[in-house]
């Protein structure tokens, strides 16, 4: 197997008396989708959190292609080449859909502390921010304001900036939530696709997506890992059944 | 919107053939004014950062003048006026690096209390002319190898220096906020966190704006230190930074060109109210109905004056169709 591109060893968060995250350990690998499953609580986010550096954690490492990146500040961890995205909207409503890629992708240049380019004419930007809104299925015109399109096309865009800003590992934080039957058939697509070339951390409820994209799945309970495995392991496993899929089902 | 600015823009080129002299000293004032309230919109209204302590900048150009020049002397502007700019520049770098680990409402009072530090440290100092203040007794000289060309002593010439001032602060600060830093820094107004998540070291960007601003800011503090021949601790002072946050306020937080309408409107209006001959003995209590004003534009005009005159969202990026 080829060396993981992020590597999480022994990361654990406390917030006071609460164990968010304990101990747990992560490989994501080029050409593989991971997912991560659990119920509410089981410590996802903060997991997410933590190799984005939007978190410090409290104990453990992080490496990002054999450098140590944990406690790095997020915008040193997102320039090295780990994006992510929001499980709650997190774009620039003011913004045209357009503009919101593009200061995506702009984000990948050494510096923009440049008063005097004008950004327009940086029209590769410009090109990479439409590239990323027709992957993911965006439709134009994409002057719209951003806060006036859809909540559904919202968490398109928030995948498209994230694609923008041209990551090797890309932090998925629910991107399906929210969104209608056929958008979603077409994210579960783009991250096939994706996970092709990238290596991607998947946090998702939908099962069926899950388990129709995932090379590997990891399931965390009260922020541990309870089980590991493909997806087929996965569904075998009795403990995963008991803790997890069974109490959502009678739950549902 | 465009036929607006031009037409004002004519108006202020003309009004020297027909305005008084009193007229000509005001208005030169009102727009040095009104680059030091754009200096600040950049903070306020393009990088999200309210700032109440932008007088420190434009009390630092004003003492800067004040220091290099020599008694009954002038100082040469190309000169003193590039060394202001550097001071308030460097300060700006120091206090913005300081101030700006704070957000918010910390941000509010941490550069207040900068700004006072400022107006006591000019208070106590005998070399800065303690709580009076000091004297500039000879305008700055604009020769340069034997060629003059204006004379900061004659009122017409400082009126057009300080309009072409406000012209190329205007034009400065369109290009940059079309550049790819002007972008970024719109990008932190409208949402900081997802441009750290993004991979923009957000700090930089603000304190480069900090700076931007302080030093525009410092050029007209210059001006106004020169323009009166006086340099006092109110330069610092609160009320300063206090009265070009209301122009900001008030003309329209977010545009450029609101600024500029609210140092005119404020000044003017001040200047009307205070007017013996109008108000009979009321004009002594022109903060009354001044205040009033205040209110009631707050009430009625959220956008501030430039706001009538203005569609869409403020503060956005361009896009390619504008």
């Amino acid at each position: 197997m080829t060396d993981p591109v992020l590597q999480a060893s022994g990361l654990s968060r406390r917030f006071g008396g609460l164990a968010a995250v304990s101990d747990v350990s992560l490989e994501l690998h080029l050409g593989e989708v991971h997912a991560v499953i659990g119920p509410n609580g089981a410590g996802k986010t903060t997991l997410i959190n933590m190799l984005s550096g939007d978190l410090a954690p409290s104990a453990g490492s992080v490496r990002f292609r054999g450098r140590e990146i944990a406690g790095l500040s997020a915008d040193r961890i997102a320039r090295l080449g780990v994006g992510r995205s929001y499980q709650k909207v997190n774009i620039f409503p003011e913004f045209t859909l357009l503009e919101n890629c593009r200061l995506a992708a702009q984000a990948r240049l050494p510096s923009s502390l440049r008063l005097f380019r004008r950004a327009l004419a940086e029209t590769a930007l410009v090109e990479a921010a439409s590239l990323a809104l027709t992957l993911v299925g965006l439709d134009q015109p994409w002057d719209r304001l951003a806060g006036a399109v859809s909540h559904g096309e919202q968490r398109q865009l928030e995948i498209a900036m994230t694609l923008a800003t041209e990551p090797k590992v890309l932090l998925l934080d629910e991107p399906l939530a929210g969104m209608g039957a056929e958008e979603s058939e077409r994210m579960v697509g783009l991250i096939a696709r994706l996970g092709e070339s990238h290596a991607v951390l998947l946090v998702e409820h939908d099962m069926d997506a899950v388990f129709s994209v995932a090379s590997v799945l990891t399931v965390m309970v009260n922020g541990r890992v309870l089980e590991r495995g493909t997806p087929a392991a996965i569904r075998e496993s009795v403990a995963v059944q008991q803790a997890y899929l069974g109490a959502a089902e009678t739950a549902s | 919107m465009r036929v607006l600015l031009i037409a004002g823009l004519g108006a202020l080129a003309l009004y020297p053939l027909v305005g008084s002299a009193f007229y000509l000293q005001l208005f030169a004032k009102i727009m040095l004014l009104a680059v030091f309230a754009m200096s600040l919109d950049l903070l306020v209204g393009f990088t999200g950062l309210v700032s109440l302590g932008h007088a420190a900048f434009f009390g630092l150009g004003a003492y800067t003048l004040m220091l290099l020049s020599p008694e009954y002397q002038a100082a040469s502007i190309w000169l003193s006026l590039p060394v202001a700019v550097g001071v308030t520049a460097v300060a700006a770098l120091v206090i913005g690096a300081l101030v700006l680990r704070t957000s918010g409402v910390y941000f509010i009072m941490v550069t207040l209390a900068f700004a006072q530090m400022l107006y006591y440290f000019a208070i106590k100092s005998k070399a800065l002319g303690g709580s009076d203040g000091a004297y500039i007794y000879v305008k700055p000289d604009a020769a340069l190898l034997g060629w003059r060309p204006f004379d900061l002593g004659n009122r017409v010439h400082f009126y057009y220096v300080a309009l072409v001032l406000l012209i190329g602060t205007y034009a400065l600060l369109r290009t940059v906020l079309r550049s790819l830093f002007g972008h970024v820094i719109l990008g932190i107004r409208a949402n900081e966190r997802r441009m750290g998540a993004l991979g923009y070291p957000v700090f930089r960007y603000k304190l480069a704006a900090f700076v931007l601003a302080g030093a525009i800011a410092g050029v007209a503090g210059y001006l106004e230190a020169a323009q009166f021949g006086y340099v006092s601790p109110e330069f610092f002072g609160w009320q300063e930074s206090g009265s070009v946050l209301m122009m900001v306020i008030l003309g329209g937080v977010g545009t450029l060109f609101g600024p500029i309408l609210g140092a005119f409107a404020l000044t003017l209006l001040q200047d009307f109210l205070s007017d013996e001959a109008v108000f009979h003995g009321f004009h002594k209590h022109w903060l009354l109905p001044m205040g009033l004003f205040i209110v009631l534009a707050v009430l009625w005009l959220p956008r501030g004056i430039g706001g009538l005159a203005l569609r869409g969202p403020r503060a956005v990026p361009e896009t390619a169709d504008d």
